[in-house]
């Protein structure tokens, strides 16, 4: 640690004495923290708390579902609880989990920053989300809202009798925190990489946050718009989207979606970034295609924005507007599919080891190839009209979000969880783990693809009985995925608390985060880095003694 | 893996014309799915085993990506979703555009039921007779929220928009029952709104058709609330110098407004006349028509429609085709005229519309029963 280039070091030692979870340790100190890797943490634990509930509610769905009566639950406690399910998930678990958490965590880092250009708004970001999520969640202890997470028109507005306005506005000012974060993250990587990190040398993680901050900024307006429009339809009766006093309800849609579509890169970008480190660390090789990546996620966000249409192809758009829309969905299908395939690559002629975050990274390939080809059956016209609406389109989503984003989530966490918490967790049961998930979730999700050709309609609280036995199927699937989701749950905690103390580059890898100690210290590095090196770039030049550190590996430790 | 969707057992009966086509284009993708997922899922496994560390931090090979390999794989799959783009279009312009000829149902959806009727004035709640082999055009709206008509065994599904009518179109191949469903989230007890459509050989339907109440027809009803309901007559029916609107002959047309643009007379354009008859006052009238907002029924506008909509084909003497006789109807002239709406009581309804067994091929002129379907006019004014 003497000179810059000694961040060589495969295991820096000494370690600093006061790392960042050890500097300072009252309640304060965390609830007032500027520090992004304490702010991240208080993200971990409240995320996870939303995660789990979300969970509670999907669990509740499927038992439901398990016969074609409403007999577990009526229909009116059926709708609030797809809908609780829906808004916690995609607000207050998908859309903050890798960036806030993971990103806010390692993107300094990464980039040799000593933290995010603005602390006190990453604070203040934090606090917005726990605004918003309180809110919400008092609306929903009060009797939740039954809408659908999409807030159709004019059913929200003029005949639901939830508490729709209470969670629109959890919604309203969570959407800030997410927008600060954008921000936040935006100028970060602008303004603050060290010496040497030029914009092609930046990992992809960051990349593909830079192009999530955009769709998080330019985004999250318009619903926070669309929120106010529907408060003012609601509440003082100025006709917008309701026809009988005047409105429009496909106008709504098309708010919705024009914002609620880039959401869903919201929430598979970071994701991808994740496994793009996942593919290329475990392989020991430089990530194939890294330029074509970087600019797919950039692609993405971009095209993004033009594809809200999609959703609405039975709405009663315009048959034109539908053959623009779809079109457009083909062409965004193109950069995803890049994606995958230097993915692949990356693993031709690697030195792979099957650590569990590669396996997380590997089933998130699979998982997500069957999500976006599904995603390209939905953008097929003629298709979607007979899909629409179904369970095709959800096992598609859940293919994306938790087969993707999920597990990508999962995966980081366990790659970086070292870094994180200082401690090394179970391998054993972070496998079995990892295979319990993968297999409980295709199980659950796929014959749901089956049931949407059939026919079987979305939001049906009671359903044919001709469905039951894939609905069966289904929700046994959930079960062992709710077991696969506990296991992690009670390894990484203990870890916490009885696990061995982690190296501070356990892998060998090249990037800045793991030239530093684990955990790190609170100004993440004792001097700023320069970086000489590309990203993956794991020859000796880049100052990764690997002699010495299979040296160290073969003198027993652990 | 995906292959299990073509299990017979778990695939979906196949009851309308387009169905096959839908059919047709899953397979396609499923084809593609399925190649590109094994083929991916068993590089990558071959990868995974052949690649493995063989010893700890070896490093892999300098490779660093390739242009050549990366324009291949963007245009192969891109050249892919165009023909994707291309066989989904092809669909899907099958699907929504309603052939010219087509025998006319309205349906109007609630929380949270169907309510359909047929032009010759039969009602159904939650269920749906219709005839095979003829081409069947539903016109829907709503009284509150937003609803959905989906019948998978036809491949075709459309939101039912509050405001608006939207439309769908099939041609039942298939005698049978078929679930329908409302496929948009609607509230309480939406998983509750549907029922059945049943689609009967022609000789059957007729049967059913013979058998039920009618009632009044559409255009019956409409023409009732015209002339004594809602007294649209005292300035739309007034001859030479009313004061509203001249109505024969307006469907279809090209109407000029007073703010200069010209729109296509269709049923949206008289639905939005009724209900706010400000937002597209005709050139040559003053804005002097109250609205009817609040004061008629999804239904009754439906039925006003229809009888707007009749005006027109009788004066063309335009066939009176009707859900009672057969698809070779339209091109048959059939001489009823606007005359026999205000004959026809409800007592001649259900015995002229009484099966007949020689129905299939020919079709039948005497049906006094003047219903709203004038499909060749309706089928070139909504495109």
């Amino acid at each position: 640690m003497e000179n810059v280039n000694a961040l060589n070091i495969g295991n820096i030692k000494p370690e600093p004495k006061v790392n960042y979870l050890t500097n300072g340790t009252t309640a304060r100190s965390w609830l007032l923290t500027k520090d992004h890797k304490r702010i991240a943490i208080l993200y971990l634990l409240t995320v996870s708390a939303f995660f789990a509930l979300g969970g509670v509610y999907a669990s509740l769905i499927r038992l439901e579902l398990l016969t074609p009566e409403s007999d577990l639950l009526q229909s009116a406690t059926y709708n609030r609880v797809f809908t609780q399910h829906g808004v916690i998930m995609v607000f207050f678990f998908l859309i903050p989990s890798i960036p806030a958490i993971l990103g806010n965590f390692l993107i300094p880092i990464m980039i040799g920053a000593k933290d995010l250009a603005f602390p006190r708004i990453n604070l203040l970001s934090w606090y917005l989300y726990m605004a918003g999520g309180g809110l919400t969640l008092f609306a929903l202890l009060q009797g939740g809202v039954d809408t659908g997470w999409t807030f159709y028109t004019p059913y929200s507005t003029t005949f639901s009798n939830g508490y729709v306005m209470l969670v629109g506005l959890g919604i309203f000012i969570n959407g800030f925190s997410s927008i600060l974060t954008g921000l936040n993250f935006i100028v970060t990587i602008h303004t603050m990489r060290a010496p040497g990190m030029t914009w092609f040398r930046m990992p992809l993680f960051v990349w593909a946050h830079y192009a999530t901050s955009l769709v998080m900024i330019l985004g999250t307006p318009v619903i926070a718009v669309t929120i106010l429009l529907m408060a003012l339809e609601r509440l003082a009766h100025v006709g917008i989207f309701d026809p009988a006093i005047g409105g429009d309800p496909i106008l709504f849609q098309h708010l919705f979606w024009f914002y609620s579509h880039p959401a869903v890169y919201i929430m598979i970008l970071p994701g991808m970034g994740v496994v793009s480190e996942l593919i290329s660390n475990f392989s020991r090789k430089k990530i194939f295609g890294y330029e074509f990546i970087a600019f797919s996620s950039i692609a993405i966000a971009v095209f993004g924005f033009l594809v809200w249409g999609h959703h609405m192809f039975v709405s009663g758009q315009s048959v034109y507007a539908g053959l623009v829309f779809s079109f457009l969905t083909m062409v965004v299908s193109v950069p995803s599919a890049i994606k995958v395939f230097n993915w692949g690559a990356t693993l031709y002629k690697g030195s792979i080891s099957y650590d569990t975050p590669m396996l997380y990274g590997l089933f998130f390939i699979g998982l997500f190839l069957i999500g976006g080809l599904t995603g390209v059956f939905l953008g097929a016209l003629g298709l979607t009209v007979h899909l629409t609406d179904t369970y095709f389109i959800v096992a598609h989503f859940h293919y994306v979000m938790v087969g993707g984003q999920v597990l990508a989530y999962l995966g980081g966490l366990h790659y970086w969880w070292s870094k994180i918490t200082g401690k090394v967790y179970s391998e054993f049961w972070s496998k079995i783990a990892a295979i319990i998930i993968f297999v409980g979730f295709n199980l659950t999700f796929f014959p749901q693809f089956i049931l949407g050709y059939m026919g079987m309609p979305r939001r049906y609280a009671s359903y044919p009985p001709e469905f039951q036995v894939l609905n069966i199927f289904s929700t046994a699937g959930a079960s062992i995925l709710a077991i696969g989701l506990i296991i992690p749950l009670i390894y990484l905690t203990y870890s916490i608390f009885f696990g061995a103390k982690a190296e501070s580059n356990p892998w060998m890898l090249p990037g800045l985060e793991w030239r530093t100690s684990s955990p790190p210290p609170t100004e993440n590095f004792e001097q700023t880095p320069i970086v000489t090196w590309e990203a993956y770039e794991f020859g000796e030049e880049n100052g990764l003694d690997m002699e010495e550190a299979r040296r160290e590996i073969l003198a027993p430790v652990v | 893996m995906q292959q299990n969707t073509s299990w017979v057992p778990l695939f979906p009966e196949q009851a309308s014309s387009f169905a096959w086509q839908v059919d047709g284009l899953y397979f396609y993708l499923l084809a593609i799915s399925a190649f590109f997922t094994v083929g991916i899922v068993a590089a990558i496994v071959f990868f995974f085993v052949k690649y493995r560390a063989k010893e700890k931090f070896a490093n892999g090979a300098e490779i660093h990506g390739s242009i050549a390999l990366e324009t291949v794989w963007s245009i192969i799959p891109f050249v892919i979703a165009m023909t994707i783009f291309l066989g989904g279009a092809v669909v899907y312009y099958n699907q929504y555009r309603p052939p010219a000829e087509a025998m006319e149902i309205y349906v109007v959806g609630k929380q949270w039921m169907w309510k359909f009727q047929h032009g010759t004035g039969q009602r159904e709640i939650n269920e749906l007779h219709v005839p095979v082999g003829r081409n069947v055009k539903l016109t829907m709206t709503t009284e509150d929220v937003l609803h959905d008509v989906y019948i998978p065994a036809f491949r075709t599904k459309a939101d039912v928009v509050p405001g608006r009518y939207s439309t769908i179109w099939f041609n039942a191949t298939k005698p049978g029952k078929y679930h329908l469903f409302c496929a948009e989230y609607c509230g309480l007890n939406h998983s509750g709104m549907g029922g059945w459509v049943y689609v009967m050989e022609q000789r059957d339907f007729d049967n059913w058709l013979g058998g039920s109440v009618s009632g009044q027809t559409p255009v019956e009803a409409g023409k009732d609330l015209f002339e004594n309901k809602l007294g649209c007559a005292s300035c739309h029916a007034g001859g030479k110098d009313q004061r509203g609107a001249v109505l024969e002959g307006l469907f279809g047309s090209q109407v000029k407004l007073t703010n200069g643009q010209t729109v296509t007379a269709d049923e949206e354009y008289i639905r939005n006349s009724i209900i706010n008859p400000s937002g597209q006052i005709v050139e040559g009238y003053q804005p002097i028509m109250p609205t009817f907002k609040g004061q008629v029924t999804e239904e009754q506008l439906v039925q006003l429609v229809a009888y707007v909509k009749s005006l027109s084909t009788n004066k063309g003497g335009g066939s009176m085709t009707t859900g009672a006789t057969s698809s070779t109807t339209n091109s048959s002239v059939n001489t009823t005229s606007g005359g026999n709406m205000t004959n026809s009581g409800a007592g001649n309804t259900n015995s002229l519309v009484a099966p007949r067994a020689d129905r299939g091929a020919t079709s039948q002129g005497s049906n006094p029963n003047a219903p709203p379907s004038e499909p060749e006019t309706t089928g070139k004014k909504n495109n």
